[in-house]
C-alpha cells in the first residue's frame, strides 16, 4: 500500500539514475547542492512548523521538504555558491509552500518557485556557472575544489570549470553558423550533448519506474514530450536555423522536468483529461520561451505558469460521471 | 463465458475468503433468548401485532407493514414474547430500536404457512413477497416488493447478483456452491415473476466452485452464468448492471429506467420460498471470520438470535478481539457491543485482531496526487469532492455529482494519507439533505403564508365592499325621496368614472403645491442679493413649481367643475 512517506521515497529513488549520471558526468558539485538543498529545506520546514506550531517530527517524516530540497538541488547549477541555493530552497519551503498553507494546499510547485526566484535575482550565476563536463575541465575538479567553489573558501576559480550548456550555446552559436560547426564543439561529445544525454535519460529510466508503480500516470510527461516534439518538428525543423528536437529533449531538463517536476501532484491538474492539457500547455510554453524568449532552459516559467492554470483546468476537464450524458463543467459560484 | 464490458477504476485488495470457506454451512443452535427490531429493511418501523405474554408460534408475523412504507418482521422461533421497547441494533449510529424479545420455548413449532397460490395475479404475489418479510439480502435490505414494482413494465435483463466482491464475505458463495439448486429455483421464480426476455447470475471469477455448481444447476434452464473479472466493487449493483450489460443507471434514477431488475442471489432464494412454500425470512446465512475467530465459516441461523451466541459458536477469542466489524471491511461499519441481534441485512461479522485491522494512521493532507480518482468506479473526482466538502463548500460538492457516490470506499481504501474520503462525502450528502429538506418545509411555509395573505386581503376587501353598501344603504334611507334619485345618479356616476383622486387630495396637492413656489420665490430672492451664481438654476425651479401649481389648480378646477355639473 502506499502511503504518501512512500510516494515521496519513491520519487528521490527514481532520480537516482538522473542524478548519478550528474554526479558522473558534472562531478561532485552536484551531490554538495543536492545535500545542502535538502538540509536547508528539511532546517527550513522544522523552523516554520516551529513557528506555525504544527508536530514537526511527524511533518518532516513525511519526505515533502527532502523532495522539495532534491529537487531543487538538481535543478540548480552545481557550482552555484551556497547562498544562492540557500535563498532558493528557503523561498520555496517558505513562500512557496506555507504561506499557502503547507503541504498540499500550495498552488505553485515549490521547487520552481525557488528556481525562478534565483534565476530573475542572480541571472548571471544561475546562467553561466553550469559545470562543464568532467572529461572537459583541463584539471577535473575534485571533491575538495567544488567544496571550495560552493563555500566561496580557498582559491579555485570557478571560471576554468564552468561554461554554457549545449541548449543554451547552440541557439546563439547557430545564428552564425550551420549545424555541423556548431556541433563540432566538444560540449556535444559524439552523439546529442555530451553528458547530458546520459542525464536525460536517466531521468527518463527514473520516470518510467514511477508510471510503472502507478506513482504518476503517463498523461503529463507523454503530453509534455509530445507537445514539445510537435513545436520542434513544426518551428525547428531546421537544424541550421534553430535548435534540433534532439538537443530540446536530451539537452536540458525536459526529462527531468516532464517526469520530476510536471508531475508533482499538488501543483498540477488531477483529472486525466485536465493532464493532458497540464503537460500539453507546458510542452508549448517550454518551446516557445526557449525558442523566442531569452531563458535557454525554461522548465520553470513553463510549469509556473501553467500551475495557474490548474483550477481552471479541473473545474472543465471533469471525467463523465457514470450515469450522465455528458461531463459537468464549471463550478458554482 | 466472460464480459465485453467494464466499469471506470476498482481495486484488488486481499480478498481473504479461504478463511470462512473452509467448512460448510453450519446451522446455529437455537438460542434462549431472540431480539427482533422491527425494522431491519429500509423504510419505516412496522405496527406491532402481538403484545408482551403472548405466545408465537415460527414464522408467525410480530408486526404488520405498509407495502411502500414498512415491512413486516415474523418470529423466528415459537416461544413468548417477553418484551417489546428499545434495545440497541446494529447500525452505524448505535441507535436503539423498538425490539420485540421472545423467550424461545426450544421446540420450534411452526405456524401454518400460505403459499402463493397458482393463480395469483403478479401484484398479488408481490404482496404476497412483502408479507412474507422479503427484503434485499445482500446488504441494503430494500423492499423486494417495491424493487419488483418500480418497474413499470417488464425488465428486459433479470440479473441475479452473486459476485459478492467485498472481502471476507462469502455467505452468498457459500450458498451457490452449497445449494446451486434453490438459487437456480430461486432465479427461475423471478425470472417468471417479472417476466424478463434474459436471466443472467453474474459472479466474480475468483469463485470457480460456485461458478461450476451453478453452471451444472443451471442446465436447461436459459438462464446464463456470467463471469466477471475479480475487482472490487464489480457486486456494486450499477457496476454488475454495466459489466453485464454495458449500460449505465442514469443518475439518480433505478435500474429499472434501463430495463433492468437486479436481486441478490440469497433474495431470490428468499423469494422461491415465500412464494412455494409461504415461508417467512426468519434465517439467513451469514459469514463469521476474522482472526479472532478459531472456528470460523457461514452460519446460517435465526433473525433475532443474539451475536454473542454466534460469535461463541464461532469460537471467539475475546483477547484476541480488536474490531467488529458488520459487513465487509470497506463498507461496512464497527459495532461496539456484541449483545445486538442479527438482523435479515447481516452479510457478514469480522472480529478482527490488532494485526488484522491496525488502527488507522493519522490522516495526512491531501497532496492532489489522483490514486482515488484511479480507483473512482463513478469516475468522480474524489479529491476534488473531498476538497470542497473538508472547505463546507458541499453545494460545489453536489456539482461535482457527489450524490453519485456509491460509498464502496475503493477511494479510502487507496489514499495515501489516510484519509476517511468516503465520512466526508456523507457528511456532505447528510448536510445537503438536510438543507433541501429546510427548503422544502421553508417553501411549503412561505407558500402557506402567502395564501393566507391572499385570503386575509381578499375577506378585508370583501368586508370594506359589505360596509360601504350598508353606509350607502343608510345614506339613502337618511336623505329622503327627492335626494334619492339623485344620490343614485351620483353613487352612479362614481361609479362610472375612472378612479381618481377625490377633492380633498387635490385641495391638499394645490396648497403643497403653492407652498413650493413661495419657498422657491423666497430662495430665488435670497440668491439674487448672495449668491448670483446659483440664480439660474433656482429661476428654472420655480417655473417648474409655478407650472405644477397651475396644473393642480387647473385639475381642482375641473373636479369642481364636474361635480357641479352632477
Amino acid at each position: 500500500m502506499l502511503t504518501s512517506q512512500r510516494i515521496m521515497l519513491w520519487v528521490m529513488a527514481a532520480t537516482l539514475p538522473g542524478l548519478l549520471a550528474l554526479i558522473h558526468f558534472f562531478g561532485w558539485g552536484v551531490l554538495i547542492s543536492v545535500l545542502w538543498c535538502m538540509g536547508v529545506a528539511m532546517a527550513t520546514e522544522a523552523l516554520i512548523l516551529w513557528i506555525r506550531a504544527r508536530p514537526v517530527q511527524r511533518t518532516l517524516m513525511d519526505g515533502s521538504a527532502a523532495l522539495t530540497g532534491l529537487l531543487l538541488g538538481l535543478s540548480l547549477p552545481p557550482l552555484l555558491p551556497w547562498w544562492i541555493a540557500l535563498v532558493a530552497t528557503a523561498s520555496a519551503i517558505i513562500l512557496a509552500k506555507h504561506l499557502y498553507g503547507g503541504l498540499g494546499s500550495n498552488l505553485f510547485n515549490p521547487a520552481m518557485v525557488g528556481y525562478a526566484l534565483v534565476l530573475v535575482s542572480f541571472p548571471e550565476a544561475m546562467t553561466t556557472r553550469w559545470a562543464l563536463p568532467l572529461s572537459l575541465q583541463e584539471t577535473p575538479l575534485g571533491l575538495l575544489d567544488s567544496l571550495s567553489v560552493f563555500t566561496g573558501l580557498g582559491s579555485a576559480s570557478v571560471d576554468a570549470f564552468t561554461g554554457a550548456t549545449p541548449l543554451d550555446d547552440y541557439k546563439h552559436a547557430i545564428d552564425g553558423a550551420v549545424a555541423s560547426q556548431v556541433t563540432a564543439a566538444p560540449i556535444y561529445g559524439d552523439r546529442i550533448a555530451l553528458g547530458w544525454e546520459w542525464v536525460n535519460l536517466g531521468f527518463l529510466a527514473g520516470g518510467l519506474l514511477l508510471i510503472q508503480r502507478r506513482i504518476i500516470t503517463w498523461h503529463i510527461p507523454v503530453s509534455l514530450l509530445g507537445a514539445l516534439t510537435f513545436m520542434a518538428l513544426l518551428f525547428g525543423y531546421d537544424p541550421d536555423q534553430s535548435v534540433p528536437l534532439g538537443l530540446h529533449l536530451l539537452a536540458g531538463g525536459t526529462m527531468f522536468g516532464a517526469f520530476f517536476i510536471a508531475t508533482d501532484p499538488v501543483s498540477a491538474a488531477t483529472s486525466n483529461r485536465g493532464k493532458l492539457w497540464y503537460g500539453a500547455g507546458i510542452g508549448v510554453l517550454l518551446y516557445t520561451i526557449r525558442a523566442w524568449g531569452s531563458y535557454p532552459d525554461a522548465v520553470a516559467f513553463a510549469v509556473l505558469l501553467m500551475n495557474l492554470a490548474v483550477p481552471f483546468l479541473d473545474y472543465y476537464t471533469r471525467p463523465r460521471t457514470r450515469g450522465h450524458q455528458r461531463a459537468g463543467r464549471g463550478v458554482p459560484s | 463465458m466472460g464480459t465485453r464490458y467494464d466499469f471506470p477504476g476498482g481495486i484488488h485488495p486481499p480478498d481473504n475468503k479461504q478463511q470462512s470457506l473452509q467448512t460448510p454451512i453450519r446451522q446455529a443452535p437455537l438460542p434462549a433468548q431472540l431480539i427482533v427490531p422491527l425494522r431491519q429493511h429500509r423504510g419505516d418501523p412496522g405496527h406491532v401485532l402481538v403484545a408482551v405474554g403472548d405466545r408465537v408460534l415460527t414464522g408467525q408475523p410480530l408486526s404488520e407493514g405498509e407495502p411502500g412504507l414498512s415491512v413486516p418482521v415474523h418470529a423466528p422461533t415459537s416461544g413468548t414474547i417477553t418484551a417489546i421497547g428499545p434495545h440497541e441494533v446494529p447500525h452505524p449510529s448505535g441507535l436503539e430500536e423498538t425490539c420485540i424479545h421472545i423467550e424461545a420455548d426450544g421446540q420450534d413449532q411452526w405456524c401454518e404457512l400460505a403459499p402463493c397460490p397458482a393463480d395469483a395475479s403478479t401484484l398479488e404475489r408481490y404482496d404476497h413477497l412483502h408479507r412474507t418479510g422479503v427484503v434485499g439480502l445482500g446488504g441494503a435490505g430494500f423492499p423486494t416488493r417495491d424493487k419488483l414494482q418500480s418497474a413499470s413494465e417488464a425488465p428486459k435483463v433479470l440479473i441475479l447478483n452473486g459476485a459478492e466482491c467485498e472481502p471476507y464475505i462469502t455467505a452468498d458463495q457459500a450458498l451457490m456452491r452449497e445449494r446451486p439448486d434453490s438459487v437456480i429455483a430461486g432465479a427461475l421464480a423471478l425470472w417468471q415473476l417479472v417476466g424478463a426476455a434474459q436471466c443472467l447470475i453474474g459472479i466474480e471469477d475468483n469463485k470457480p466452485d460456485a461458478i461450476e455448481a451453478l453452471r451444472q444447476a443451471a442446465e436447461g434452464t436459459g438462464i446464463e452464468i456470467r463471469v466477471v473479472p475479480t475487482r472490487y466493487p464489480s457486486g456494486g449493483e450499477k457496476q454488475l448492471i454495466q459489466l453485464l450489460t454495458g449500460q449505465e443507471v442514469p443518475s439518480g434514477g433505478l435500474p429499472a429506467d434501463i430495463g433492468v431488475l437486479c436481486q441478490n442471489v440469497a433474495t431470490a432464494v428468499a423469494v422461491d420460498r415465500s412464494l412455494r412454500l409461504g415461508e417467512p425470512v426468519i434465517q439467513r446465512i451469514t459469514t463469521f471470520t476474522g482472526e479472532a475467530l478459531t472456528r470460523p465459516g457461514n452460519i446460517e441461523a435465526r433473525i433475532g438470535t443474539p451475536l454473542d451466541h454466534l460469535l461463541f459458536e464461532a469460537g471467539l477469542d475475546p483477547d484476541q478481539l480488536h474490531r467488529l466489524i458488520m459487513g465487509g471491511p470497506l463498507m461496512g461499519f464497527d459495532l461496539t457491543t456484541t449483545g445486538l441481534p442479527l438482523i435479515k441485512t447481516a452479510n457478514c461479522l469480522i472480529a478482527g485482531t490488532a494485526e488484522e485491522f491496525p488502527d488507522s494512521p493519522i490522516p495526512q493532507p491531501c497532496i492532489r496526487c489522483g490514486l482515488c480518482e484511479q480507483a473512482c468506479p463513478v469516475d468522480l473526482l474524489p479529491q476534488q469532492l473531498y476538497w470542497f466538502a473538508s472547505a463546507g463548500e458541499h453545494h460545489k460538492a453536489e456539482h461535482f455529482d457527489l450524490f453519485d457516490c456509491i460509498e464502496c470506499g475503493a477511494c479510502d481504501w487507496v489514499c495515501p494519507s489516510h484519509l476517511p474520503l468516503t465520512d466526508y462525502y456523507r457528511h456532505s450528502k447528510g448536510v445537503l439533505r438536510q438543507e433541501k429538506k429546510e427548503q422544502a418545509e421553508a417553501d411549503h411555509a412561505r407558500q402557506r403564508f402567502e395564501e393566507r395573505q391572499a385570503r386575509m386581503e381578499r375577506e378585508q376587501a370583501e368586508r370594506e365592499e359589505r360596509r360601504r353598501a350598508r353606509q350607502q344603504a343608510r345614506e339613502q334611507r337618511r336623505s329622503g325621496e327627492p335626494a334619492e334619485a339623485g344620490g343614485t345618479e351620483t353613487g352612479a356616476a362614481s361609479a362610472a368614472a375612472p378612479p381618481g383622486p377625490d377633492r380633498e387630495t387635490l385641495i391638499q396637492r394645490r396648497d403643497q403645491a403653492r407652498q413650493k413656489v413661495e419657498e422657491a420665490e423666497a430662495q430665488l430672492a435670497e440668491a439674487r442679493e448672495q449668491t448670483p451664481e446659483a440664480v439660474p438654476k433656482l429661476e428654472r425651479a420655480l417655473n417648474k413649481h409655478r407650472k405644477r401649481l397651475d396644473a393642480a389648480e387647473k385639475a381642482l378646477s375641473d373636479a369642481r367643475e364636474e361635480a357641479r355639473s352632477c
